[in-house]
């Protein structure tokens, strides 16, 4: 085993001991599927009345009626549920002084964050594929395009990584959970609104900045299935640069 | 094995260590003896490569703590003052978990593993959960931990505190066994402690140095001066002149009631005899006489204020 699956397997220990992760996956899947189940009930009223209407067959676009509304909502699930999930990577092994441990091992700064972020990837990914049951289901019944269901996916676990990567840090800076919880939250919810000022001030530098900072139009675009290199580009770098500053809160805290 | 050199620790402004230095050698238990706050973990944290000084060199096994951190966590198995545990994990997952992060070879580990848990103690809780442990378990685990990847260096940070009476004695017995394939340093704010188990022992008071020395040595030292109490039935005004006049009565002050007296005495010279003769003579009612034991605060005092206050010789 190496260095960072050591960590990585003893973080899902951890993790599926606690209850805080069946609590979070329950809640989580509780809320998709509800909306879920909305969604399509909208979409066959919808249908309903448009044969009403037309007094034909009609033929409704899924992608558009169900599962955009859907993922677009999901997102702001997971903007309040995966704090839950990274406030213990660092500030719990602060409080317990088990960071004393790891930091005194032979076994770098970097294998740490590095592990840390995969268990909760992995976690994460868990719980979206868990949420894969409802296109899965659907096909059943409708027919639907299922390349933007992909590329919306996608788009979910890129978007859920940097929010992980974003709460990784934040649990780097404080010995208490709530506080890393809270911060977290914070940092995912500035970037958001970002988007938002970015379409106020409009079409001018600043606001194209603003627009890129935020994850709003990168995930918007990819969850209306159009696949651009920019988006998966600005994905990658935010996680890269939120990891590159976890690792450097880790290393601060032994110089104070 | 162990070479310190003018090692000196800021925070912001508070100055934690000022300017330490000390060697030891392969095979030695020495003690870091000092109040709460002396600076005792500060020193082991650097020592460990926790956490690197503000200015000084810190060299084990001919390694540098800075240069070559790796080497250095290799060699060394720490227990901090607060044992490092995952509360949810059980003590063999836990000590796997340690195993691989100290980097043992995962063919040793098993063996390891088993020689540690018998060592510790620990057979008889492998299976349970650290989180359901009593304080003297945890502690274990903890040296456990600290133990079981065979370093050369052990820095052990108050290993006893939190252990009843038998365990300390356990403790102590096992830390005494690894003395000579280990070199150990351990911190305590105990005296007994440091004189019973080390070969040496460093006292540092105030972020400094105060004094190196042999557990003997130190004694003979700190018995310049003893001090014994005596309590009598009756308060007698003139008893406190008479006990002026025995030899070797350096200062004689009240105690904590009209019939106690503090007497200071020179060292060597045991007065209890004539003070009995005396005080029986005089017809008072003795009611207890005794020597005082000596408190970590009257050892600042003492060396402090005798030479050598700045450090080794």
């Amino acid at each position: 085993m190496t260095p960072v699956q050591t960590i990585v397997a003893k973080e899902l220990r951890s993790f599926f001991v606690s209850p805080v992760v069946y609590v979070i996956a329950a809640i989580f899947l509780a809320i998709v599927g509800l909306l879920a189940y909305w969604a399509v009930a909208n979409a066959s009223n919808q249908a309903l009345r448009l044969m009403q209407i037309q007094n034909t067959y009609a033929q409704l676009n899924l992608n558009d009626m169900l599962f955009r509304p859907l993922f677009r909502s999901m997102n702001l699930i997971l903007m309040i549920i995966l704090p839950l999930l990274t406030m213990r990577l660092f500030a719990e092994e602060r409080k317990l002084r088990t960071f004393e441990l790891l930091l005194t091992s032979p076994i770098g700064v970097n294998e740490i964050v590095s592990g840390k972020f995969m268990s909760v990837l992995m976690v994460y990914a868990g719980l979206l594929s868990l949420t894969g049951l409802i296109p899965i289901t659907l096909s059943a019944y409708a027919t639907f395009d299922w390349r933007p269901i992909y590329l919306g996916y996608m788009a979910l676990f890129l978007q859920g990584s940097l929010m992980l990567a974003i709460g990784l840090f934040a649990s780097a800076l404080t010995e208490n959970q709530i506080i890393a919880a809270f911060l977290s939250f914070g940092f995912i919810l500035g970037l958001w609104m970002l988007g938002a000022l970015g379409t106020v001030v409009g079409d001018t530098t600043i606001g194209q900045i603003l627009s890129y900072v935020s994850f709003t139009e990168h995930y918007e675009r990819m969850i209306r299935g159009l696949l651009n290199l920019k988006d998966i580009f600005y994905y990658l770098s935010g996680i890269a640069f939120m990891w590159f500053a976890a690792h450097q809160a880790v290393d601060a805290y032994r110089w104070k | 094995m162990i070479d310190v050199q003018h090692v000196t620790k800021r925070y912001g402004n508070m100055t934690a260590l000022d300017d330490i230095s000390f060697s030891i050698n392969k095979g030695e238990i020495v003690a870091f003896l000092g109040p709460n706050g002396a600076g005792k973990t500060t020193t082991m944290r650097i020592l460990t490569g926790f956490m690197p000084p503000t200015m000084g060199t810190v060299r084990i096994a001919d390694f540098d703590c800075l240069e070559t951190p790796w080497e250095v966590k290799k060699r060394i198995g720490y227990l901090p003052e607060t044992p490092p545990l995952y509360l949810e994990l059980t003590v063999k997952e836990y000590l796997t978990f340690v195993g691989r992060i100290k980097r043992l070879h995962p063919e040793q580990l098993p063996e390891r593993m088993d020689m540690i848990i018998a060592q510790t103690g620990l057979a008889d809780v492998r299976g349970r959960v650290i989180g359901h442990l009593s304080r003297g378990y945890r502690q274990r685990v903890g040296l456990a931990q600290a133990l079981l990847h065979n370093p050369p260096v052990l820095i052990l940070d108050e290993p006893t505190t939190g252990l009843d009476p038998n365990q300390i004695i356990e403790i102590r017995d096992l830390i005494k066994n690894l003395a000579g394939s280990h070199t150990i340093i351990l911190s305590t704010h105990m005296l007994a402690e440091a004189t019973a188990i080390c070969q040496r022992v460093i006292i540092i008071h105030r972020g400094r140095i105060v004094a190196v020395d042999t557990p003997e040595q130190l004694g003979a030292k700190l018995r310049e001066s003893e001090t014994l109490s005596l309590t009598v039935k009756e308060s007698d005004p003139q008893l406190l002149d008479a006990l002026h006049h025995i030899p070797g009565v350096i200062r004689v002050s009240p105690g904590s009631t009209p019939q106690t007296y503090v007497l200071e005495t020179q060292m060597g010279r045991d007065i209890r005899e004539e003070l009995t003769k005396l005080v029986v003579s005089r017809n008072v009612g003795l009611l207890e006489l005794k020597t005082q034991p000596l408190t970590l605060e009257d050892v600042f005092k003492v060396l402090t204020k005798t030479d050598n206050p700045s450090g080794p010789p």
